[in-house]
């Protein structure tokens, strides 16, 4: 890689660091990386790997886009390194940190614990209404049904929402916006039964209502997905399940 | 990890506070100029638009009774919930404490609203 | 912030986290308009407790509006109820359900222009009313 990153311009990446077994607390650390105009921050940080500093650790896997791995803060903002360019940065540098709102595990490494036990409890998986069997051939939909949750089941599970969000960042127990927006993705598809149990976990004080509108999260979305949306839908169904339990048999939504 | 499991009292305020925040979004400007700018200075209506008897006929009304409550009790709801979320996002805790301070202040406003509103007759 | 488990997770502060992102500046500044839709309500209410205690206590009430402060503080009033009112409705697409017109989805500048024209309306409807009323 060296050799071919001899066009003479070089950036200045700055890495927030963090070694639990020696650091008290993260530290920043520079490095001046040679770069060409197709490298994204992601290569800055694969080439200080290589050949300046072998100890720095970064999650990665696809390079691009899909895998969701590379999320971090670039500049103070959640972006996944692969998909943003060194070239962007005209003052000669850029500041890497963690993923906001997270434990930092190792330099740019996060815990997402909490967020995988909390993706668990939401069953993000289709539990059919009616159960079919082959001889009955597929479950259709039309293509307006589709678009109902279309556009959210393009989370790729990166986490820069949860970054954007700080009622998450002040409130850990929340759902958060990831979270919901996959919750939304099940309870709006029309083959899936289960949307009442899921709207337990909406409705309750870890769920929508700690959400404010703050908006940030559908901006920073890799996959264009609008979290904020499925958030605040679910506000207004939580919300109804809350007062229709009062007059109908079955309690709202359960 | 309990809070997943017990059910929010959310709605209750979330839809005062979506109720009050429409009005204001809808209503909040006109009526600021009408109460705070038109009437003091006499442009577009006249200076005497808000005499006592107008104003008193006007409260005594059922309907702008009605109006005169929503719009003070619907306002203050609408702001005191903000405000605990504003205060929580500052790093004061919304927690049971704060909520009983905040909203306790709309219900206050609700009820001395209530109050003055009752104490004109109709 | 250390945590107590043993592979020791560094836990960020979240102290002055509206400050690191002009977003969250924008955030908090139009959250803050509930302090002046408070005050309003707070103006209102006197007014009301004025109204009930009497023509010269209204009338007080009326020459307090027309005082220089009260108007400079209603003009701060008016400005803070438009930023509420642009932004209330800015959001509004983020926060309703698709809606779908014409077999398409409405587009979110749309919905932000006719909430912001149903304000416009609402104010114009309760001017020509009171107009009416008083002249």
């Amino acid at each position: 890689m060296a050799e071919t990153t001899g066009n003479g311009k070089v950036v200045r990446i700055e890495v927030l660091r963090y070694r639990p077994e020696q650091d008290e607390e993260p530290f920043l650390q520079g490095y001046d990386v040679p770069f060409t105009d197709d490298m994204s921050v992601l290569q800055g940080l694969q080439y200080i790997k290589d050949w300046l500093d072998g100890t720095l650790s970064f999650r990665w896997s696809c390079r691009m886009a899909i895998c969701g791995s590379c999320g971090m803060m670039i500049d103070g903002e959640p972006r996944l390194a692969c998909k943003t360019f060194l070239r962007d940065f005209p003052a000669g540098t850029v500041r890497v940190e963690a993923l906001a709102h997270f434990p930092i595990e190792r330099d740019l490494v996060i815990r997402m614990d909490d967020f995988l036990a909390k993706l668990e409890r939401i069953k993000p998986y289709i539990i059919p209404k009616e159960a079919r069997t082959l001889a009955q051939g597929e479950y259709l939909q039309t293509p307006a049904e589709l678009d109902v949750y279309e556009q959210f089941s393009s989370c790729i599970n990166c986490l820069l929402c949860y970054a954007a969000c700080p009622q998450y960042g002040l409130n850990p127990e929340f759902v958060g916006p990831g979270i919901m927006a996959l919750l939304h993705r099940y309870n709006a598809d029309s083959r899936d039964g289960a949307a009442a149990e899921r709207m337990e976990i909406a409705g309750s004080e870890a769920g929508v209502f700690n959400c404010t509108a703050v908006g940030y999260c559908s901006e920073v979305c890799p996959k264009h997905v609008d979290p904020a949306n499925a958030v605040n839908q679910n506000k207004t169904r939580a919300a109804g399940d809350y007062f229709l339990r009062f007059i109908t048999p079955k309690g709202g939504a359960r | 990890m309990k809070s997943i499991t017990r059910r929010s009292n959310a709605p209750v305020f979330w839809g005062l506070f979506g109720a009050g925040g429409m009005l204001a979004a809808l209503f909040g400007p006109v009526l600021v100029f009408i109460t705070g700018i038109a009437v003091p200075l006499g442009i577009i209506l006249p200076a005497d638009a808000m005499s006592w008897p107008r104003m008193q006929a006007f409260a005594q009304h059922w309907a702008g009774k009605g109006l005169l409550f929503l719009v003070v009790a619907l306002f203050m709801w609408h702001a005191m919930h903000r405000i605990l979320h504003s205060l929580h996002d500052l790093g004061v805790r919304a927690g049971t404490a704060m909520q009983f301070a905040c909203y306790g202040v709309a219900l206050l406003v609700t009820i001395l609203a209530t109050w003055a509103l009752m104490a004109l007759g109709f | 912030m250390n945590t107590s488990d043993p592979r020791r997770p560094y836990v960020r502060p979240m102290a002055g986290w509206w400050r690191r992102n002009p977003f969250f500046v924008e955030y908090m500044v139009h959250e803050a308009t509930a302090l002046f839709v408070a005050a309003y309500a707070l103006v209102l209410l006197v007014g009301l407790r004025r109204l009930a205690q009497g023509e010269a206590a209204w009338n007080g009430w009326l020459e307090a509006l027309r005082s220089p402060v009260s108007l400079v503080f209603h003009g701060v009033l008016l400005a803070a109820f438009a930023y509420h009112c642009w932004t209330w409705f800015r959001i509004m697409p983020r926060t309703m359900p698709p809606l779908i017109f014409g077999g398409k989805r409405v587009a979110p500048g749309v919905i932000t222009a006719c909430g912001v024209a149903a304000t416009t309306a609402c104010s114009l409807v309760v001017l020509i009313l009171a107009w009416g009323a008083t002249r």
